[in-house]
C-alpha cells in the first residue's frame, strides 16, 4: 500500500536548548478488527503497531500503538534540542510494512 | 423570584428528593462493581505493588460527541535527565474491548514528558494513565470521559 504517506511537522530553525514540539499524522485505517463491512463479514485487524523517532541515529521516542487508537494515528510529542541533525521516523504496520519519513533540524 | 421558589422547598421534599436520586445512584455502581479491565492492568504492570496517585496534567474532553477520535495530552512535571526520568507512560480504558490504548517510551534527550494522540472510546468509560519512572516507582491518575456515540465498532 504505497497510499500510506506519512506527514511530520518539525520546526525548521531553532535554537539550543529549546524544546520543540514534533507533530505526526499517517494515513491508516487501523482496522481494529472488530468492525463489519457493508456485507457483515469482519474485517482483519491491521493496525500501525509502532511508531519510533530518532535523531542523528539514537532513538528518543518510542510508542506501541493499540487497536484503541484512532484511525489516522496522530502523534504529538516534545524534544530538547541541543544540535543540528536529522529526525528519521518510523511506523511499523501489522502486515510487516514500515513507512519512513526523515527530517533536517537546523540550529540557528 | 427563582432564590424564594428554592427556599419554599419543605424538609419533607428535601428528604423526599435525597431518597430518589440515592435511589438512581445505586444503579450505576452495580455496573462498576464488575472487575475493572484497567485496574486489574495497572496492578500486572506494577506487579501488584499499585501507583501512587499524583498530580499529572492529563487532559480529556469531559464528554466526547465522537468516541472514534478523542484526543488524549498529558504533561508529567520531571527533570528528564539520566538519574530521574519517566521511562514509560500507559494509557489505559476500563470501558474498551482491551484496556490498553498506547504505550510511550521517553528518554532524557526529550527534555519534557509530554505527548498527545488520539484515541476510540467505545462507550462513557474512564481513562487512566500509569507512568513509571526510571527507578521502578509508579505514579497514576485518571479521567472520566462521557461518550456520546461510540468507537471501535460493533
Amino acid at each position: 500500500m504505497s497510499s500510506i504517506k506519512p506527514r511530520v511537522k518539525v520546526p525548521k530553525e531553532v535554537s539550543i536548548d529549546e524544546i520543540v514540539e514534533i507533530k505526526t499524522l499517517i494515513r491508516h485505517p487501523m482496522h481494529s478488527g472488530r468492525m463489519k463491512d457493508p456485507e457483515g463479514q469482519t474485517i482483519p485487524r491491521q493496525i500501525i503497531n509502532s511508531f519510533s523517532a530518532k535523531f542523528n541515529g539514537k532513538e528518543i521516542f518510542q510508542m506501541d500503538l493499540e487497536p484503541s487508537i484512532s484511525t489516522n494515528p496522530y502523534i504529538v510529542f516534545q524534544y530538547k534540542v541541543k544540535e543540528s541533525g536529522k529526525f528519521d521516523f518510523e511506523w511499523l504496520d501489522d502486515n510487516g510494512e514500515k513507512y519512513s519519513i526523515s527530517k533536517e533540524m537546523i540550529v540557528s | 423570584m427563582k432564590l424564594r421558589k428554592l427556599k419554599k422547598i419543605s424538609r419533607r421534599n428535601a428528604l423526599q428528593l435525597i431518597a430518589v436520586f440515592s435511589g438512581t445512584a445505586v444503579f450505576p455502581t452495580i455496573s462498576f462493581a464488575q472487575s475493572n479491565q484497567a485496574l486489574d492492568r495497572i496492578n500486572e504492570i506494577t506487579n501488584g505493588l499499585g501507583a501512587t496517585e499524583s498530580d499529572i496534567w492529563l487532559d480529556l474532553p469531559e464528554i466526547a460527541e465522537n468516541g472514534n477520535q478523542v484526543k488524549v495530552s498529558f504533561e508529567m512535571d520531571s527533570p528528564m535527565t539520566e538519574t530521574d526520568h519517566i521511562k514509560t507512560v500507559y494509557i489505559l480504558a476500563d470501558g474498551n474491548p482491551s484496556p490498553n490504548v498506547a504505550k510511550f517510551s521517553f528518554t532524557p534527550e526529550m527534555g519534557s514528558c509530554s505527548a498527545t494522540t488520539r484515541m476510540r472510546l467505545s462507550k462513557t468509560q474512564n481513562v487512566y494513565l500509569l507512568a513509571a519512572n526510571n527507578n521502578e516507582q509508579f505514579f497514576m491518575t485518571y479521567a472520566k470521559v462521557k461518550v456520546t456515540i461510540g468507537g471501535c465498532g460493533g
